[in-house]
């Protein structure tokens, strides 16, 4: 197992750098002047002179490039072109909010997409299967937008003045506030320095941040706020891992060991539950994992809809303003995560079917 | 006595012609109820598509302002759709999906969308497989560096979620239609490559491969005539369900403003262009997206039976 973890984080290291690299690439291939992008189309030449020396952007870029690569070493990021802040800092404000929907998502994909996989395989070619899986395939060939919109309409405007009225878009409600947990709390934290970006990111996470402070109003504010948008992203994984559950359940449903396991007169929930699913949850894990890139890129279209201003739509609106710094830094961050996503993905595999292990 | 062998000679000849791995096939999918829905739809989309100009009622980028007729009868933008049939009054334009914020009749443009939908779907995922196969034939046969450089590459694309690569890809060519099916096809390179890949890994190795060797038939002979033919099943599963996805993600990149832009009649367009309307005309973000979903289900169905027909493994 500790050579498979080494062999396998050896192989991430060629991966990471070319990430790295393409991040740098990217940034620098955006078409359109940085300094006229954000400073206005009426910045003279030499206001612009001095921005791009500031920003060393006037520089080669081999040396630009290496530039880069010590500040990310050292882990500082830089400042943004546009809002003229630390990334760092953007990063702890929007990655949690993305980070939340993300989250919620998967786990409504997974606690409603494996359950239907295993109706639909157990009761295979019955109307609940065929139902299922109708709706499965209708799943995952809505464009998320699409159904963000749809759901929209239908909870804000169809059952409005119902119990079922949703908010269509923020956070939170106008007039709710979360303060950050290290004022909740009392603790001296230095703006900028030292703890305070992951203590901001916790805090911002809005849920977490009214779950560990009491705040109950703001909780069930923030949570009637991320039903919709959760609902919307979690579609489409939801739809491949019911997808994935049946059609894996399926198979190990075939095999000898589950008839030896019914013929020793086992309960079948016993059998399905305890013998068949453990087997078959194997892809699941893989399919799951692969589901955050879906979720990321949904992430961006999702964010858009609801208005929630995180990871996604905070990338796309620096790529469209030629934002290098923080195109450079939010996609790396997801980048390395995806990585790292699938590193956990492989060897979790690995740990749960060990025929892997001593390949 | 005649007779009889002639019969055993009919008979034998017939079970060998069916028994032919792409006869199977075929046979197995028109059994499979989702697979056929799937090809109904298909089948109905490429028929509005070739047809359109014929089934759609009005043009689809001309407002109806400009239609005296139309103008006459004190025609709104954004009215919802009228179908004389249905209770509609008389009197009223009949427009079976209702009018855009421009004044056009729904109707006509999602009916002219299909064409761009499946022109994206085939041309990007016709690029992105002759461009992954070569990649993926390349590095499996030839093996050790080339493979490795090749997959490595392979490796730092998919480690990006692949919308937002096609976002970037799309800004730094610009935007526009060509672009992006262009970015979606690029993205979706390392998905082919790693199937070629696999297909030859395994195939190179067979018998077949190693007379061919020892005869001298020359490389390239060997790649393009042996190994590919046979590693084609698995490229024909994964693309037929690769075009779902790149309408999907075509129609992500219309909504956001990269692709096709305005008047096109571009499904993912019509609804960026029309999303803020949601709350006041439903119909015109429904209609376009309901077209999406019924295209992107009719890929998905036949990939799905594909994948089951063409499984040698699978008993039947």
């Amino acid at each position: 197992m500790t050579s498979y973890i080494i062999r396998r984080l050896l192989l991430a290291i060629p991966v990471l750098l070319g990430i790295l690299f393409v991040t740098f690439a990217m940034a620098r291939m955006l078409p359109g002047d940085p300094c006229r992008a954000v400073l206005g189309e009426h910045a003279t030449d030499q206001i612009c002179d001095a921005f791009m020396e500031r920003h060393g952007l006037n520089k080669p870029i081999p040396t630009q490039f290496a530039i880069y690569l010590n500040e990310v070493a050292h882990g500082d990021f830089g400042d943004s072109l546009r809002f003229q802040r630390p990334v760092t800092e953007l990063l702890s404000e929007r990655l949690p909010v993305t980070v939340e929907l993300g989250l919620n998502a998967l786990v409504l994909a997974v606690i409603v997409g494996i359950p239907l996989g295993i109706v639909s395989a157990y009761w295979r070619n019955s109307a609940v299967d065929v139902g299922t899986m109708l709706l499965a395939n209708t799943g995952v060939s809505m464009p998320v937008f699409w159904l963000g919109l749809m759901l929209a309409y239908t909870f804000a405007v169809l059952l409005k003045d119902t119990p079922f009225w949703l908010p269509p878009s923020g956070g939170m409600s106008s007039g709710m506030h979360l303060p950050p947990l290290y004022e909740a709390w009392n603790i001296a934290v230095v703006e900028g320095e030292g703890w305070y970006n992951v203590w901001a990111f916790l805090s911002n996470i809005n849920t977490l941040n009214a779950l560990v402070t009491g705040s109950w109003p703001e909780l069930w504010d923030a949570i009637k706020h991320l039903i919709l948008p959760s609902v919307a992203l979690g579609s489409i994984p939801m739809a491949i891992i019911a997808r994935m559950t049946r059609s894996s359940l399926l198979e190990v449903l075939g095999l000898d060991y589950v008839r030896t396991a019914r013929a020793k007169g086992l309960r079948e929930n016993v059998v399905v539950l305890r013998h068949a699913l453990r087997n078959a949850m194997l892809p699941v894990v893989t399919v799951v994992g692969l589901q955050l890139g879906t979720l990321l890129g949904g992430a961006v279209l999702t964010e858009t809809i609801f208005g929630l201003t995180g990871v996604g739509r905070t990338l796309y609106d620096s790529i469209t303003s030629r934002d290098y710094v923080v195109v450079q830094v939010f996609t790396l961050v997801i980048a390395v995560g995806f990585v790292v996503v699938n590193l956990i993905v492989d060897l979790s595999y690995a740990f749960l079917n060990p025929r892997i292990r001593f390949d | 006595m005649q007779e009889l062998s002639k019969t055993t000679i009919d008979s034998g000849q017939r079970s060998r012609r069916g028994s032919s791995l792409w006869h199977d096939a075929m046979r197995y999918l028109f059994r499979q109820r989702s697979a056929i829905l799937g090809m109904a739809i298909l089948g109905t989309m490429l028929f509005l598509a070739i047809f359109a100009p014929f089934i759609a009622t009005h043009s689809p980028t001309l407002s109806m302002l400009d239609n005296p007729e139309e103008v006459a009868l004190g025609i709104k933008r954004r009215t919802p759709p009228c179908i004389h049939l249905l209770g509609c009054p008389e009197e009223q334009p009949q427009h079976l999906m209702g009018l855009d914020s421009n004044v056009r009749d729904l109707f006509s443009r999602v009916i002219f969308g299909s064409r761009y939908s499946l022109y994206i779907g085939f041309a990007s995922v016709g690029f992105a497989i002759v461009i992954g196969s070569l990649l993926g034939a390349t590095g499996g046969y030839l093996g050790g560096q080339v493979d490795n450089v090749i997959m490595r590459v392979m490796d730092v694309l998919l480690a990006f979620p692949s919308l937002l690569l096609a976002i970037a890809i799309v800004t730094v060519l610009g935007p526009g239609l060509v672009n992006a099916l262009l970015a979606i096809g690029i993205v979706s390179i390392p998905h082919y490559a790693r199937v070629m890949r696999a297909s030859v890994l395994s195939i190179k190795e067979r018998d077949f491969v190693t007379a061919d060797r020892a005869l001298g038939v020359s490389q390239s002979r060997i790649l393009f005539h042996r190994i590919l033919p046979n590693a084609i099943t698995p490229l024909i599963v994964q693309g037929t369900l690769g075009i779902a996805t790149a309408i999907l993600d075509a129609a992500a990149l219309s909504f956001l403003g990269l692709g096709a832009q305005p008047p096109t009649p571009e499904w993912g367009t019509m609804l960026g262009a029309e999303r803020n309307q949601v709350f006041t005309a439903p119909h015109l973000v429904f209609f376009p997206g309901v077209a999406i979903m019924l295209v992107v289900l009719s890929f998905n169905l036949l990939g799905d039976g594909l994948r089951d027909a063409l499984d040698p493994r699978l008993n039947r």
